[in-house]
């Protein structure tokens, strides 16, 4: 039975990475899905993190998740970069198939898929998408050159996005169903000194404008209901991210809205062996250095469990 | 850059592009990306094993503005599928390797 291993991380963004890390140092050989196309997790789609201690000059996104990658590399991570489509999570074996078909079984897993964009749901959003709607300024904003735009969403990312794009575009609207912003303070503080910025409270996209590419908004009041339209040609979606956790089908338990639900301080989920750490979890702080904090908690609190059934005799690593 | 691929400037473009014998996927990137990055070395795969049928052209946005314009490239990455000349299917965002492959199954 020596195919079994010690641990799987499934999620590569700074949870997942930090997890590997932990996991790799103590010599547990974790195996990582990045996911194929999502490696890195959300930062590989943001500018510059200015918020991550160690970095007095700020890091880039990407480059950061370079580093973190590496650094679970050095200490002998093996890393599979595809999806996972299903899990089997019951019992002291757990199964772990990937997009290939392939089934790698472990005595722990820890979940760290963190989560995905959420869409506005207005007609025309998919279709234009790619054609002047957009769910990454880092990799868009350079099309909008001298364009009037709007940013949807009155979060920290929003604000951010908003900030960035101004390189670029003209004007950029930020479009927020509030009156006021969620926004970190000194975020906001720049988006309300930053000349190209403009701001619709209390509205809604109500439609998205445009044949094969987009030329407006219809934008609804959130308090009176009137429609206005504004021009635009580009559409940045940022309201927010919705946790990852369909692949577990209901294996552990969820809250209402979707996240992992983990026990008090730990990281442990409702299924034994199973962990849970970063965006996955987090309704509240969802930071890129609170992710690699839990990932950190996931790893060592699967290495208790692991040296719990070493010990009764149970696990072969 | 990978040696199955091909590097398309907008001095080549046509050329390379419109006027191959062979259809051709472009991969519109950029080196600020961050899903152009993930999708690379998927492309360079395919380019590899199915050379007899498709040439993959890398085309860097940034340093070549004018192609991109004209082919009203909004959003990174990018893939286009022209063949004889005409543009005959747009794929935008990174995808993961099974899914491109089943999108551009009738080319390959």
């Amino acid at each position: 039975m020596n195919d079994i291993r010690n641990v799987i991380i499934i999620g590569s963004g700074p949870a997942g990475y930090t997890a590997a890390i932990y996991a790799a140092r103590a010599q547990l050989t974790p195996l990582l899905f990045e996911g194929a196309v999502t490696a890195g997790g959300a930062l590989m789609n943001t500018t510059e993190v200015e918020n991550f201690p160690g970095f007095p000059d700020g890091i880039m996104g990407p480059a950061l998740m370079e580093s973190l990658r590496a650094q679970a590399d050095r200490f002998g991570t093996e890393f599979i970069t595809d999806d996972v489509v299903s899990v089997d999570l019951s019992g002291p074996v757990k199964s772990v198939t990937d997009a290939e078909g392939t089934v790698h079984r472990a005595h722990a897993v820890i979940l760290a898929m963190g989560s995905g964009y959420r869409e506005l749901g207005v007609d025309g959003e998919k279709r234009l998408s790619g054609h002047g709607v957009s769910w990454c300024a880092t990799c868009d904003g350079f099309f909008f050159r001298n364009q009037h735009i709007a940013v949807v969403g009155g979060g920290d990312s929003a604000i951010e996005e908003a900030t960035f794009l101004t390189r670029f575009a003209e004007t950029v609207t930020i479009v927020h169903r509030r009156d006021s912003m969620r926004a970190s303070k000194i975020m906001q503080d720049r988006a309300l000194s930053n000349d190209k910025i403009r701001f619709a409270w209390n509205s809604e996209v109500a439609q998205i404008v445009g044949d094969d590419k987009l030329s407006g908004l219809v934008l609804r009041d959130t308090l009176t209901g009137e429609t206005r339209s504004i021009e635009v040609t580009g559409l940045f979606v940022a309201i927010g991210h919705d946790p990852r956790s369909e692949l577990l089908g209901g294996q552990v338990d969820l809250d209402a809205e979707g996240y992992v639900i983990t026990q008090g301080r730990t990281t442990l989920t409702s299924m034994s062996g199973v962990f849970a750490c970063g965006d996955l979890v987090d309704h509240s702080y969802r930071q890129a250095i609170t992710a690699a904090g839990s990932g950190c908690a996931a790893a060592l609190d699967a290495e208790r469990f692991l040296a719990v059934l070493e010990s009764t005799g149970n696990a072969h690593p | 850059m990978g040696a199955a691929t091909k590097i398309v400037t907008d001095a080549t473009f046509a050329d390379e592009v419109l006027l191959a014998d062979k259809p051709v996927i472009v991969d519109f990137w950029a080196e600020w990306c961050g899903p152009c990055k993930m999708l690379s070395p998927i492309l360079e795969e395919i380019a590899a094993a199915h050379a007899d049928k498709v040439t993959v052209a890398k085309f860097n946005v940034d340093e070549n503005p004018q192609t991109a314009a004209a082919e009203r490239i909004m959003s990174l990455p990018t893939l286009n599928v022209y063949v004889a000349g005409k543009l005959v299917k747009q794929i935008v965002g990174a995808k993961p390797k099974a899914a491109l492959l089943a999108d551009l199954a009738e080319y390959l």
